[in-house]
């Protein structure tokens, strides 16, 4: 039996059981409202399991599910390739992870002006400037790749707008779909400051074990998707 | 595979050879405070090592290596001169998909000497190739001074060298701003639209009119760097026979004696390289002394630039394809006084990993 992971409820859910309905896979689930169980229609030899969107990731590095629907942001921030494989883009979940400085930064438009405030900051306040996110990986990896120097990441695991105001952090990295949240709390995307893309997708766990029916439903859940006969 | 007890006893074969070479062995704490190694290294380390929490101590982390708490040790209550050794695991988490091993034995040795630094580089580099001979290794040498003495000696503003030696380790945005700096790269769109904005109002006034004030940084801090901006779109680019001599430098990968011969050329060209030439010359000298062939030794002026950003000297590490460096090391005398506290002395040093030392003679056995 392929363990498909899928949101348990909201929006998320909705679009999910909707994408994969209008490729001929019913998704619905049973019970009473507050049961997280489902069934899969149309297709043979799966099951879904409903599970909130920030555990999916951990579930298919563990392969506790063979696929998973969840957002790219959450697959790149935890897993490695050698973990997880892109089945489809499901081009719901927009959301971009950016850099936001404050608006009254008016010297500070690109990465390259945010390096170079770093490095005047930490020299008047004795430390590294502080970015507030809880994407640790996929900030530290761009900031790294662009070459910046004399900042620090601060965790924060909600209301990321509210540290600058709220003196915990010079800056933030955050996923925006607006920028409405930004604009609110005082603070602007830098121009050359998208650091990820992210939208819902469909993954296949290359750590869960797939055995040959496993991989004979694949095929079967493939056709109907619309995507390669095998997970990777 | 070699067994923990061959790698063990590599490592004490290199550090008795340390200690016969006048160093005294020494210990550094695993868990190391993270505060000190952020600071110094910024947040990148954070990718390399092991962060752990300590109720009491605050953040912690597992020693990425010797050097600091070797050097904090020394400057805190060392005699001079000193050498020091040292044999302990280091910690280093591994890329995905690496062979490499994310806890393993580095041997250490330090110098700290003020009287001949180029006698300290060959004496350390000749240690090292004693120890390592026979395994099949390459040596390459590198020279950060030089580098770091040519951008100090470019026509232009304090503002813009300062800026390129702050990412002398940063060759991606070192470059980046040297390209800029020269005017090979245009001005970026974000950077236009800004000077335009900065031409049409005070700083204060345009601050004023961005809205709500947020954040640490104070508002004459964000004026001081736009009218810094201003000064600096001003500024005419660096010269462009200037700028070719820096990139020609960048670039340049030679045998040692050749590789001075070069730089002497351009040294009437780009005076301010002068003193660290020679002092390259003088450590070509001083190699040659202990035996080493510099017209066939690897000189790269780029080498050890994607190291941890400490080195500002000599830098040499001991390559064999296909595997990780068996051996790196170098000349860090800014290190010694940014945890000095005032006090500095110039330091060289380097490490083998007596792992991969084990695996080559198991493997040549």
């Amino acid at each position: 039996m392929i363990r498909l992971g899928v949101p348990s409820k909201g929006r998320l859910m909705q679009d999910c059981f909707d994408w994969f309905g209008a490729r001929g896979v019913m998704m619905k689930r049973t019970g009473s409202d507050r049961e997280y169980s489902g069934v899969v229609e149309g297709v043979e030899g799966v099951v879904p399991v409903l599970l909130s969107a920030g555990e999916i990731p951990r579930e298919l590095a563990a392969g506790r599910i063979h696929l998973g629907v969840t957002g790219s942001d959450l697959v790149r921030e935890q897993l490695g390739e050698d973990e997880v494989a892109e089945v489809a883009k499901l081009g719901f979940g927009h959301a971009d992870l950016v850099i936001a400085v404050p608006a009254v930064w008016i010297d500070v438009e690109t990465v390259d002006d945010l390096d170079a405030a770093a490095a005047g900051f930490r020299k008047a306040h004795g430390h590294r400037l502080r970015i507030a996110t809880k994407y640790h990986r996929l900030v530290r990896d761009f900031l790294q790749s662009q070459g910046v120097a004399d900042y620090q990441l601060v965790d924060s695991q909600g209301a990321t707008e509210g540290t600058v105001k709220n003196g915990t952090a010079e800056a933030i990295a955050d996923i925006t779909s607006s920028g409405e949240t930004l604009r609110a709390n005082h603070l602007r995307i830098l121009s050359d400051g998208l650091i990820h893309s992210s939208q819902a997708a469909l993954w296949a766990s290359r750590v869960a074990e797939w055995s040959s029916a496993d991989l004979a439903a694949y095929a079967g859940l493939a056709a109907k998707l619309g995507v390669a006969a095998r997970p990777f | 595979m070699t067994s923990k007890a061959a790698v063990r006893a590599e490592g004490e074969r290199l550090l008795a050879a340390f200690v016969a070479a006048g160093a005294v062995p020494v210990e550094a704490d695993i868990l190391q405070p993270a505060g000190t190694l952020l600071d110094l290294y910024g947040e990148d380390i954070r990718a390399r090592a092991y962060v752990t929490d300590d109720p009491v101590r605050g953040e912690m982390m597992l020693r990425p290596d010797f050097t600091v708490p070797v050097v904090q040790a020394h400057m805190a209550h060392g005699a001079e001169p000193a050498r020091y050794a040292y044999l302990g695991e280091v910690f280093r988490k591994q890329a995905r998909g690496s062979e490499g091993t994310s806890e393993y034995l580095q041997v250490g040795y330090e110098v700290f000497d003020r009287s001949s630094p180029e006698e300290a580089d060959a004496e350390v580099f000749a240690l090292f190739r004693d120890l390592l001979v026979g395994l099949g290794l390459r040596p390459v040498t590198g020279d950060i001074g030089i580098l770091m003495a040519a951008v100090r000696g470019l026509e232009t503003t304090e503002r813009r060298k300062a800026a390129l030696l702050r990412h002398v380790w940063r060759p991606v945005r070192f470059k980046a701003l040297l390209d800029r700096f020269s005017g090979r790269a245009p001005v970026p769109a974000g950077r236009m639209a800004l000077l335009q904005r900065l031409k049409a109002g005070s700083p204060i006034a345009l601050i004023e009119d961005a809205g709500t004030f947020v954040g640490l940084r104070t508002a004459d801090e964000i004026a001081a760097r736009a009218e810094a901006l201003v000064a600096d779109a001003g500024t005419p680019p660096i010269k462009a026979t200037e700028a070719a001599l820096l990139y020609d430098l960048l670039s340049l990968e030679a045998p040692a004696a050749h590789a001075l011969s070069h730089l002497r050329g351009i040294t009437p060209m780009l005076p301010a390289i002068g003193p660290a030439v020679d002092r390259f010359a003088a450590r070509l000298d001083a190699l040659v002394a202990k035996g080493v062939d510099v017209a066939a030794l690897a000189f790269e002026a780029s080498h050890g630039r994607t190291a941890l950003e400490y080195y500002d000297g000599f830098v040499f590490s001991f390559v064999k394809d296909g595997m990780p460096p068996v051996a790196s090391g170098g000349r860090y005398d800014a290190l010694t006084a940014v945890l000095g506290a005032g006090a500095f002395i110039p330091a060289v040093g380097g490490v083998i990993q007596p792992g991969l030392v084990a695996q080559l003679k198991g493997a040549s056995a």
